[in-house]
């Protein structure tokens, strides 16, 4: 580069700081590490796609996942032959693995899209180096997620009529006062919605791949998915307004999706649903597990690829107060939904909470409260925060202490409800548990893929990050203006 | 037959600057091309205010209608059912669908409204001539006055754009 790069010694937005913010974020860690140029950024983030060694790592984890994807296959296989008797779920517990999975995994993608579009809109510096893998992150969950009440149909072929309204020969339509139906139309607008999103953000890192591509091959390709972006600043205009705007329709829907989502459980009355407080519950629990898994991810990649220069502990700082935040929100909650079953007057809703904490299921009711509830605590610390390999753990755990929240939802309220006389015990069969990790292995490997095939980090996004990239004031037309 | 001339900077500084200039000296028919978004250049080329606000509120209303249109339609007029007692006409019950398709259809008319504005996809452009536009993608910043504007001048104008310290200026073939 023509000028000498300056140390960073105050993060970007300095020049609007007061002395009393400057000294708040003193021992911050800056968003992006000092010496960065616009060059050195592009070539770090596009040299991960387009070099041709892939780290033998990648290969290792991928044949991991790929097998768990078999599994999935496999367990599709039989359940389409053999039909959804295979899983352990059956009247009362007619819910299990089904749901507790896809809202365990819908759950899982809010982060993405809290990452990409409520951060922008607030004008998180932060959030520019982790937003796009956490968008592939979101779409990969949506997709795992959607898996599971399409293959609950058991004749997901026939799905279509079920859950969209088109015209067919019965001349029947879908019933809309019910929360299922507005469940469809809520996940399938997120995956579209998420991405266009995505897709609109990839555009012109996908012309500096086809800029930088040295194979035939991969010019034709980036070339045809890069739509002939040239970075005209006409284009750059129209793209930051849909770009924003984008991100102002994304943040009431993905606010409405696991409302929706706890809708199919709060319209009902089972007791242990039949809540008003279940919409900011479940949008809470959807963050805090989001941002476990955008941690789950960020760690190995950060440290395979060498990117701690992109995404510092500034990130991680950040992501692991978000999981705080929301985590103290769930167990906010989880206290709240103790106290509304005692002051609700009600012998089933009483009964509901007696038979969570010391039932059959109760050792899961304490390991959630265990995770979501006290050990989140930890968070509180500096030493964790700076703890990767503590906090990639930790992150592991927030994933299962989700999980269980939905499984005792879910299935405790559902195996002894009003009547003791249709009570039942439920177990998972092994393709329940095949199904599951079969949709892990599909997640993973579509990740995996992503990183090796598209730009991790959205390199447009880091180049305005770079100390360059402000303007200079006092240059020569200041003068003429 | 040219489409223009254009001058690679090798900063947005000295891009806005040489923007400014431009305008100032009268030039109109002209584009910068640039690795990331920046603002100041919509000033510097008066770039207009555009239409999508526009074009995803109509968007938006036209889902949103259209979403409360069809569940009107099918629950009430093509087949209406009674669940459990309520109205055919149970409004409280079609927001959510209708809050969805307003999203939906407000995002697609942003998504193609932007490439539609912006006469993508477009796999051929002039500006791709030139050798050293690959690093527009990348760190270099350019500027393009084209040879329509009836400011231009083979030679007065590439001695205009030789003045504002460019790396380098070269002819942009058709």
């Amino acid at each position: 580069m023509a000028q000498p790069q300056q140390p960073l010694q105050a993060p970007p937005e300095a020049g609007s700081m007061t002395a009393a913010h400057r000294e708040l974020l003193a021992g911050t860690p800056d968003v992006i590490a000092p010496g960065h140029t616009f060059g050195s950024v592009t070539d770090k983030i596009a040299g991960i796609v387009l070099t041709h060694r892939t780290p033998i790592g990648w290969f290792l984890g991928f044949a991991v996942a790929f097998l768990f994807l078999m599994i999935l296959n496999v367990t599709i296989v039989k359940l389409l032959f053999t039909g959804i008797g295979i899983w352990g779920n059956n009247i009362p517990v007619g819910w299990a693995f089904d749901i507790i999975n896809f809202v365990w995994w819908i759950g899982i993608g809010h982060a993405g899209t809290l990452i990409s579009a409520i951060l922008l809109l607030f004008r998180q510096q932060w959030r520019t180096s982790i937003n796009r893998f956490a968008e592939a992150m979101t779409l990969f969950a949506v997709a795992c997620a959607a898996m599971f009440p399409l293959l609950h149909t058991g004749r997901p072929w026939l799905a279509a009529y079920w859950l969209f309204p088109y015209p067919n020969t019965m001349q029947l339509w879908p019933q809309f006062r019910s929360p299922l139906i507005w469940d469809v139309f809520a996940v399938s607008t997120y995956f579209t919605v998420s991405l266009l999103f995505w897709f609109t953000g990839l555009i012109p890192d996908l012309a500096t791949l086809r800029d930088t591509a040295q194979s035939k091959f991969g010019q034709r390709i980036f070339g045809v998915l890069a739509l002939g972006w040239r970075g005209s600043a006409r284009h750059w205009q129209r793209y930051e307004t849909i770009y924003l705007i984008l991100a102002g329709l994304s943040t009431p829907l993905v606010l409405s999706v696991h409302t929706v989502v706890s809708f199919d459980f709060a319209v009902s009355n089972v007791p242990g649903w039949h809540a008003t407080f279940f919409p900011p519950y479940f949008v809470a629990g959807a963050i805090y597990s989001g941002f476990a898994m955008v941690m789950t991810l960020a760690v190995p990649m950060r440290a395979a690829f060498k990117l701690d220069d992109l995404i510092t502990m500034r990130h991680i700082h950040n992501m692991t107060k978000i999981m705080l935040a929301t985590g103290m929100i769930v167990a906010y909650a989880y206290v709240n939904e103790v106290f509304y079953a005692w002051y609700s007057g009600n012998l089933y809703e009483q009964f509901m909470m007696q038979n969570r904490q010391t039932g059959p299921f109760g050792p899961f009711y304490w390991m959630l409260i265990a995770i979501n509830a006290c050990m989140i605590q930890l968070f509180w610390f500096r030493k964790v925060r700076d703890n990767v390999v503590l906090l990639f753990i930790l992150s592991l755990l927030v994933n299962v202490g989700m999980w269980l929240e939905r499984f005792v939802i879910i299935v405790v309220s559902l195996h002894r409800d009003f009547l003791p006389s249709s009570w039942d015990m439920y177990a998972p069969t092994r393709w329940d548990f095949g199904m599951f990790t079969g949709t892990i292995g599909l997640f993973l490997s579509l990740f995996f893929l992503f990183v090796r095939l598209l730009p991790a980090i959205s390199i447009f996004e880091v180049r305005t990050l770079v100390p360059e990239a402000r303007l200079k004031h006092g240059g020569a037309s200041e003068h003429l203006l | 037959m040219i489409h223009g001339l254009m001058a690679e900077f090798d900063n947005p500084t000295d891009l806005v600057d040489a923007a400014n200039r431009a305008r100032l000296a009268g030039y109109t028919a002209m584009d910068a091309y640039t690795p990331f978004p920046i603002e100041e250049l919509n000033e510097a080329l008066a770039l207009k205010k555009n239409p999508l606000p526009l074009i995803i509120l109509l968007g938006g209303i036209a889902g949103g209608v259209g979403g409360y249109f069809l569940e009107y339609w099918t629950q009430v007029i093509a087949w209406p059912m009674n669940i459990g007692g309520r109205p055919f006409h149970s409004w409280p019950h079609f927001v959510p669908v209708t809050f969805e398709c307003t999203v939906l259809v407000a995002s697609f008319a942003a998504f193609i409204g932007m490439l539609a504005l912006n006469g993508l996809p477009k796999p051929y452009h002039p500006v791709f001539n030139v050798p050293a536009f690959d690093r527009a993608s990348r760190d270099r910043f350019f500027l393009c006055i084209e040879a329509d504007d009836p400011k231009f001048d083979r030679h007065a104008t590439e001695s205009f754009l030789k003045d504002l310290h460019p790396v380098g200026v070269s002819e942009v073939a058709a």
